[in-house]
């Protein structure tokens, strides 16, 4: 490997790769991504993809990019701006110019800044005058042809050596990062196992880019990045959808029960049901449904027969929902409803991030039914809150509503495996048959929960549904039943509230200003909220994953602090649910709805307005 | 039911302590008896047995069983059913449904049900009336009937259970009458042996909002010339002196007398509800009077593999082979690495 002239040490460093959506950036991304991780760099991704599959070539809206952050510390974000923008033709730069630190490197492929991918962009001339990238360092390189050129001796048709850019795109990027290739030669021996010329042409155009940015010398400076101080374990890069999928799986085995996930593909949590439906090595079922609400109600029968149920959708297909999530509350049947959220109402902004479902989640059904809601805040405590999301569900027979996002279901981040072993036991409340004859509304004396008696058991014969019921199961239309069934369904959902950990403050326990986040935006806010306190500022910061019932100290933490700042992408639905729940405190709101997480510059200087008064 | 041989069962162990709540004179009652005296018949313990209708008349069925039961929201019985079929393929489920419940608002998921051949049996209660809202037009409603939402009547064409049912590429469908609890009876054992979706269609006579509505058949004075009882292997023979029959004429099915232009018994149709082809059995079962005798009986029966087994089968083959077998060998499985 080459000598480098310059090297800069740096603690940390976002890489932008950027190009048409079928250029192979995703791929080339997650490659870069995952040889970081076994270098031993902390790590966290973000794709941004359109949501057409082809959007037209060249144009602005067909830009596909992956973002990664890197660094010697933990990370917690995917950054809000690039150092190193890997930009495949003009369109690339009008996306990301502004979002690319000056100072920053380019690199761009000039064979493909054309008179007509040039206009196509929206620009007149030159891409890099016009944004006047000046005080950057930009590399044009001809990607195109040096891959042409390298593979002009392998009687590959000209498509396929073009489909190669992506890997001397990439090859560069590893000279620059002072990366090993072995990862990334591995994986292409892998995935064109029964392509073998295909196999090779990749990795020839990898070790070309590898080479060219070496011989040019021009990538300077050359950054190093040293492994993060991390704990010892086993690790491995997890995307919040997988990780979603793999909680489910692992509350499945710690209860002794099969998992069921019945479910329509929709973006973008389609994952889920990709992820799960190939774990047939783990026993699990899986049912595409023919719509929404034929996945929730083969996941409601599954769970009356005895299985742990899952759904999973976004927005518009939990609104489809609703009626059945109203059946599991009056059957008081375990059920996980895991929304990754994305930018709504209707179908809005399908590939994009957004948390405006909290209040469909929390009350988006007919009549009083109050169902438990968490929500995770990392790609990779998905697993943890999927986990939990299944244990709440079974062991007080309730349906459990899991807020995810579109960031944490495509982010992806390094993770601590943990060991099963290390994972609370879930309880299934199998009705005993020692009470006979069963009472289908029979109740525990301290959780409120009736008990599961599973078809198939001798004797504990019953019917259920929809109408409301006497502790029987008999249909009741007598006034005081129905209150006294509509309070005990509440109690149930409010006792769950002796197991949700304490909120935990980040910074003192009392002071000037507290942020306030709730799932997805953690990343940037914790990140904030730390710059802010080492600039000497006067703040904390409070993430909720518990969102019904709110952790027991909430009011508590909030009562220490002169001003809270709740922060969220949406125009603020989590301060008027804390108002709702917690009126005593006036709340400021920090709100954004551009379908994109919050950068942590804007929310460092909105709280510094906060602090000043403004 | 401890202590209760399998096959020791009396149709009143199939009562659940609920008072039975339809209109007095409704055909549903018979229903409930012929079911009843059909599960004591199967030789399946009765814990097996599990009921799930959606929202209608009939969807109260579920309270009246002493059985699992789970009475659904509005259209979504099948897929209720066929998650606890698919979660636990031992059981035998039923679902209780009626032409509101599973033509209109639940269409989707019944046709769905039939296409993966899901081994449920589904009861659909036909009185071409919406019930329990009093009195609209249903999607098997004659075109032109008049009801509270149709005043001038209708302008719309109905479905036929069975068209349908063969169109979604059903195995089996049977048809009934609500009051011929002896027919009923042996359809609804052998919709139970069946393995796959069964459907079957009972004439069901609304007394409140549709009174009458089969009695151009059903009647005793007309029903033995109106309807044919099907009989898999047997001629199709109908007719008050048992002397008419059908006959295939050309791609047409035909109305013949025996012993009239040297018609006799061997020139009948056999009926062979076993036959994949659906082409007769579609015929069989678009028979409508005054064209034709009502098809009665088990108009199609043909075995197929089912959703729940071929499920179970992959995921046996899969493990068979898997390297992954318990979350801890997947959480440590593929690019993992070890920090020291």
């Amino acid at each position: 490997m080459g000598k480098k002239s310059k090297v800069i040490e740096k603690e940390e460093v976002v890489i932008r790769f950027s190009g048409d959506s079928g250029d192979g950036m995703q791929l080339a991304g997650t490659l870069f991504s995952d040889t970081a991780a076994l270098y031993g760099n902390d790590l966290s991704t973000f794709p941004d993809y359109p949501a057409e599959i082809r959007a037209p070539q060249g144009t602005v809206g067909g830009v596909s990019g992956f973002q990664v952050h890197l660094g010697r510390s933990e990370i917690y974000t995917p950054g809000d701006f690039a150092d190193v923008l890997v930009a495949m033709n003009p369109a690339a730069i009008k996306a990301n110019a502004k979002w690319t630190k000056e100072g920053g490197t380019i690199i761009y492929d000039q064979d493909n800044f054309t008179e007509k991918n040039i206009r196509k962009a929206g620009y007149d001339t030159d891409p890099i005058k016009e944004e006047n990238l000046k005080n950057y360092n930009v590399i044009a390189a001809p990607v195109s042809s040096m891959v042409k050129e390298a593979l002009k001796d392998y009687g590959l048709d000209p498509r396929s050596v073009l489909r190669t850019k992506n890997m001397f795109a990439l090859g560069m990027v590893y000279w620059l990062f002072d990366r090993r290739l072995d990862y990334t030669e591995k994986f292409i021996d892998r995935k064109f196992q029964k392509k073998p010329q295909i196999a090779e042409a990749n990795k020839i155009a990898l070790r070309a880019g590898y080479y060219y940015a070496e011989t040019i010398e021009a990538l300077t400076p050359v950054y190093k990045i040293s492994p993060a101080k991390i704990a010892k374990g086993t690790y491995r890069n997890i995307c919040g959808n997988t990780a979603t999928a793999w909680g489910l799986i692992a509350a499945a085995e710690k209860a002794g029960l099969r998992l069921f996930i019945g479910s329509y593909p929709i973006t973008p949590a389609t994952g889920i049901l990709e992820e799960l439906a190939a774990r047939k090595d783990l026993g699990v079922k899986s049912f595409q449904a023919e719509d929404e609400i034929a996945g929730i109600c083969t996941a409601l029968g599954a769970s009356f027969a005895g299985n742990l149920a899952v759904t999973s959708t976004s927005g518009p297909g939990l609104a489809l929902k609703s009626e059945a999530i109203g059946l599991a509350v009056m059957a008081e049947l375990p059920i996980v409803i895991v929304n990754v959220q994305r930018g709504g109402p209707s179908t809005g902004l399908p590939t994009k991030t957004e948390q405006a479902d909290l209040m469909q989640a929390l009350y988006g059904r007919s009549g009083e039914s109050p169902v438990v809601v968490i929500a995770a805040s990392t790609p990779s405590d998905c697993f943890k809150y999927s986990f939990e999301a299944a244990r709440i569900a079974v062991e007080h027979m309730t349906p459990v509503l899991l807020l995810t996002d579109s960031f944490l279901a495509n982010g992806s981040e390094p993770w601590q495996v943990p060991e099963m072993k290390d994972l609370p036991a879930i309880n299934p409340p199998y009705a005993g048959k020692s009470e006979l004859p069963f009472l289908p509304y029979e109740r525990d004396k301290v959780k409120f929960s009736r008990f599961w008696a599973v078809p198939g058991t001798p004797g504990l014969e019953h019917r259920i549904g929809g109408l409301e019921k006497t502790i029987r199961g008999t249909v009741s239309y007598i006034p005081e039943n129905h209150e006294r069934m509509v309070k005990l369904r509440a109690r149930k959902v409010e006792k769950v509230i002796e197991k949700v950990p304490d909120l935990k403050v980040y910074g003192n326990n009392s002071g000037e200003l507290l942020v306030v986040g709730w799932g997805g935006s953690y990343g940037y806010l914790a990140t904030a909220v730390r710059e802010l306190q080492s600039e000497g500022y006067n703040v904390s910061f409070v993430n909720f994953n518990y969102i019904n019932p709110l952790p027991k100290n909430t009011g508590d933490v909030f009562r220490r602090f002169r001003k809270i700042a709740v922060c969220e992408l949406n125009m603020g639905q989590f301060s008027d649910y804390l108002r709702i729940k917690h009126q005593q405190f006036s709340y400021e709101q920090i709100n954004k709805v551009q379908g994109l997480p919050f950068t942590v510059s804007e929310i460092k200087e909105k709280c510094a307005k906060i602090l000043e008064g403004k | 039911m401890a202590g209760i041989k399998v096959d020791k069962y009396s149709p009143k162990d199939f009562k659940s302590d609920q008072e039975v709540r339809w209109c007095p004179g409704c055909g549903n009652h018979a229903v409930l008896n012929a079911v009843q005296k059909a599960l004591s018949e199967l030789g399946i313990p009765r814990e097996n047995f599990t009921f799930i209708s959606g929202i209608g008349c009939s969807s109260r069925f579920p309270y009246y069983m002493n059985t699992y039961g789970f009475h659904g929201i509005h259209g979504r019985a099948s897929v209720i059913a066929t998650g606890v079929k698919t979660a636990n393929p031992a059981l035998s489920v039923w679902q209780i449904t009626g032409d509101g419940d599973a033509l209109a608002i639940g269409g989707n998921h019944f046709i769905h049900a039939i296409r993966r051949n899901i081994d449920i049996n589904i009861i659909l209660f036909n009185n071409e009336i919406y019930g329990l809202t009093k009195g609209q037009y249903s999607p098997t409603s004659e075109k032109g009937l008049v009801t509270k939402t149709s005043p001038f009547g209708t302008v719309e064409e109905p479905f036929s259970v069975g068209e349908l049912v063969i169109g979604a590429k059903g195995r089996f469908f049977a048809r009934t009458i609500d009051a011929n609890v002896t027919l009923s009876t042996q359809i609804y054992i052998e919709a139970a042996k069946h393995k796959g979706t069964s459907v079957i269609e009972v004439l069901q006579n609304c007394i409140i909002y549709n009174d009458g509505i089969h009695d151009f058949i059903t009647d005793k004075e007309v029903r033995d010339d109106r309807t044919v009882i099907l009989r898999h292997g047997e001629p199709m023979i109908f007719g008050k002196n048992g002397n008419k029959g059908l006959i295939l004429d050309g791609l047409k099915l035909r109305i013949i007398t025996l012993g009239e232009n040297g018609f006799s018994e061997k020139d009948l149709l056999i009926h062979d509800a076993s036959e994949p082809n659906p082409g007769i059995h579609y015929m069989l079962a678009n028979m409508r009077y005054p064209d034709y005798p009502v098809a009665l009986g088990v108009i199609r029966a043909v075995p197929g593999p089912t959703y729940e087994t071929a499920l179970e089968n992959q995921i046996i083959e899969i493990q068979k082979n898997a390297t992954v077998k318990c979350m801890d060998d997947l959480l440590k499985s593929g690019s993992v690495w070890h920090v020291d």
